[in-house]
């Protein structure tokens, strides 16, 4: 099996679908002839021409109104939002007509959009290019939110995603894109949207997180299993809607639960994961419920160290992971 | 400088744990020797605990309201040392001790008793004991892995599996029963009391869970019998009362007649010491001093303080005894040694106005005997009438020690010595 970047698998799954299906078209700012900023369109221009893959003013509300509106008629767009953050304007598009028009049209129209936007931080981008947007949209039903970890997954979801009836909003991490690799096969598969994954299994600690987190989770695990602490780690892969049953089943493995997000703390993913485990697992439950997560201030500062502090890394989770197996 | 360890004292004969209802000092308090540190309740008394040494209060291990074993540690004083000590060895000392000792203060026992919800579900499923367990968590926590390692180690071994699910094993024996027409009733189980609004809970006090152990465990274990017999005592009341205030301005005490009951048991029991006695399992045993236990009510308490020796006592003696027990039960102030070593109970039902009253056995005695209320009675004496002074008095018995007859030649006993009593028989010094 050949061993791919984060990006490459991007890349990949997009050459796929675009051969695969002739309504799959990608969209976005300078995706075409310059291949996307950070190269995840790259060939495609070339490929399949100006016709399927275009490039798009800077007006993030067009590209995801004319996503929409193109799905609604029958086609299968990928919009790209340069950066995550710039997904702001186009907030009324995804929330109000894409998440909603299936509803509203009592199930006769339905927007198969994949909208791709990188996120997170770690990349020296400070304010405009660092965000993790999740929890704005994660309380829409109608939209998923797919945020896969590792480059297999991303080739499959990414495939699921664009296959899928309905609007998927699927968010890469930018750092992960050239630090992340992996064994992806060649041929066509799909990774199922809203289901978690076991990325180790373990009996001391259960750690449920998703994104580049999950990196830095298996590699204090690796560090912490010669101390003879054991952990399992749940990767959730899509963050809405959460897979309950997964993540009851992991929590109620060890009883001791850390959640790890790179987004400010207060009002994040992991909130809710953090409720549906206290709300189902109380008497498996051996200590508090434990959350790591980013400060929370406004934004990614741009200075070095004070980004350091603000992001996740390994040993921030090794320390929380620790502290949690001594309980 | 030397770190030295206070230990839970043994508080009474029979008393094995102590628990801490409050500290009288906070860590870091200097206390002197035999100060009071530590207030410790036990299944008899209340007591105040006594520096063993003059220091400095170091670390609590043992927190307010914990059961801790007697002789198990409660807490460590930072003792001086001697004082005239090169500095070298002080330093030098210092360092052994403190390497000596570094480990088992570390060793926080702060978490011990805070359960998790698994860890709690799974010792109530598997019946397993926490208190027994000694937790590899923080502060001595005791996690749901602890308990998940010594359920494995059941399910290996064949013997402790069966001792662990007894609840199977009864039911097979139900059915084996059942064919053989045999009816078994199952052990009740204990059934939620619900709380209507307005009731009031009262927690239960160590005094109260001792008494409610006690009168379960007599009343489960003794085969109980009662007999009653109807004694005249008009001779007793008259002798009494015309002694009582010249008693009472020359002794600063009331002349009860609970003493003349006392002094009247004591010689049956001289005479009977089958009911001095105690049922042993393979032997009775006969007590060879007459120790009489006497109850004392304080609020919502009960009391059986002990009066040695009565058969070696006067009238006099023996009513300043039960005086001085009554003031001491009524204060709070009884030691686990006024408690002990009693063989008999004597319980004065009548002061409360009682007639008749079936009382339970102070196990491990053989008997109780409970003395009611002196009421006058029309009785025929000559084929006459006549107001007599009465009283009557209730023994529960052990049946497995003692017999009908038995009983019932000390019960004529007493009342034999009861309505002869005058100043010849019985002197009040």
């Amino acid at each position: 099996m050949p061993v791919m970047s984060y990006i490459q698998a991007i890349t990949q799954a997009l050459h796929e679908e675009m051969e695969r299906d002739e309504k799959v078209f990608v969209l976005g700012e300078d995706v075409g002839v310059r291949g996307g900023v950070f190269r995840a369109t790259e060939g495609l221009y070339e490929k399949f021409g100006e016709t399927r893959v275009l490039d798009t003013p800077l007006a993030e509300s067009a590209i995801a109104g004319v996503g929409i509106g193109s799905a609604m008629y029958g086609m299968r767009p990928v919009a790209e939002m340069q950066f995550a953050d710039f997904i702001m304007p186009a907030v009324n598009q995804i929330i109000s007509e894409a998440a909603k028009i299936r509803y509203r049209s009592n199930n006769d129209w339905s927007c198969p959009i994949t909208i791709r936007a990188p996120y997170g931080g770690g990349v020296h981008g400070a304010l405009y290019h660092s965000q993790s947007i999740e929890s704005v949209f994660a309380n829409q039903p109608g939209l998923k939110i797919v945020m896969p970890s590792t480059p297999y997954d991303v080739k499959g979801l990414l495939k699921a995603s664009i296959r899928d009836e309905d609007p998927v909003l699927f968010l890469e991490h930018k750092r992960a894109y050239r630090l992340i690799k992996g064994e992806v096969p060649e041929e066509d598969y799909t990774v199922p949207i809203g289901k978690a994954d076991v990325k180790r299994e373990g009996t001391d600690i259960t750690v449920i997180t998703y994104g580049l987190c999950v990196h830095f989770a298996l590699q204090a695990a690796e560090k912490l299993e010669a101390e003879g602490i054991d952990a399992h780690i749940l990767d959730l892969r899509t963050v809405y809607p959460l897979d309950k049953e997964a993540i009851i089943e992991a929590a109620s493995k060890t009883g001791k639960v850390l959640l790890i997000t790179e987004d400010n703390l207060e009002g994040s993913i992991i909130g809710e994961v953090s409720a549906i485990i206290s709300e189902n697992c109380l008497f498996d439950l051996d200590a508090p419920i434990k959350r790591l997560a980013g400060p929370d201030v406004p934004s990614m500062p741009y200075a070095p160290p004070l980004e350091k502090e603000f992001m996740i890394n390994p040993d921030k989770v090794e320390h929380a992971m620790r502290e949690l197996a001594e309980f | 400088m030397a770190l030295e360890k206070i230990t839970m004292p043994q508080l009474g004969e029979s008393v094995t744990e102590g628990t801490i209802s409050n500290w009288l000092v906070q860590e870091g308090d200097h206390v002197n020797k035999y100060d009071p540190i530590a207030e410790v309740m036990t299944d008899k008394v209340n007591a105040e605990v006594p520096s063993s040494y003059t220091g400095v209060i170091k670390n609590f291990v043992a927190g307010e309201g914990e059961t801790i074993d007697v002789g198990e540690l409660m807490c460590y004083i930072e003792v001086e040392g001697s004082a005239i000590v090169g500095r070298e060895t002080i330093s030098k000392e210092n360092h052994v001790s403190n390497e000596v000792a570094t480990p088992e203060v570390e060793k926080d026992q702060s978490m011990k008793t805070r359960y998790s919800p698994a860890v709690l579900r799974l010792a109530q499923e598997n019946d397993i004991d926490l208190q027994q367990l000694t937790g590899s968590g923080r502060g001595g926590r005791v996690t749901r892995k602890d308990i998940e390692k010594i359920l494995s180690s059941n399910v290996d071994s064949e013997t402790t599996k069966t001792i662990s699910q007894p609840s199977k094993k009864t039911v097979v024996n139900h059915e084996e029963m059942n064919e053989k027409n045999y009816y078994n009733p199952p052990a009740p189980e204990p059934q939620v009391i619900e709380t209507a609004s307005g009731d009031k809970e009262i927690p239960i006090t160590g005094i109260r869970r001792t008494i409610a152990k006690n009168m379960v465990r007599s009343t489960t274990t003794i085969p109980h019998a009662w007999m009653m017999i109807e004694v005249d005592v008009t001779n007793l009341v008259k002798y009494r009362d015309s002694e009582k205030t010249r008693f009472k301005e020359n002794e600063g005490y009331n002349l009860s007649y609970f003493a003349f009951f006392l002094n009247a048991v004591a010689k049956a029991l001289k005479k009977f010491p089958q009911l001095n006695s105690s049922w042993a399992g393979d032997k009775i045993i006969h007590r060879k001093e007459i120790n009489l236990s006497i109850a004392v009510a304080r609020d919502d308490e009960l009391f059986v303080p002990v009066i040695k020796n009565v058969d070696e006592k006067s009238i006099k003696g023996i009513a300043k005894e039960i005086d001085t027990l009554a003031k001491k039960a009524r204060k709070g102030n009884l030691t686990p040694h006024d408690m002990e070593g009693g063989t008999f109970t004597v319980n004065n039902t009548g002061s409360f106005g009682s007639v008749q009253s079936m009382g339970v056995i102070n196990y491990p005695q053989a008997a109780i005997l409970q003395v009611e209320s002196i009421v006058k009675r029309p009785v025929i004496i000559n084929d006459m009438f006549a107001a007599r002074d009465m009283v009557n008095l209730c023994l529960s018995l052990d049946h497995r020690v003692l017999d009908g007859v038995i009983c019932g030649q000390f019960m004529s006993h007493i009342k034999d010595i009861l309505e002869n009593i005058s100043s010849d028989t019985t002197p009040i010094y």
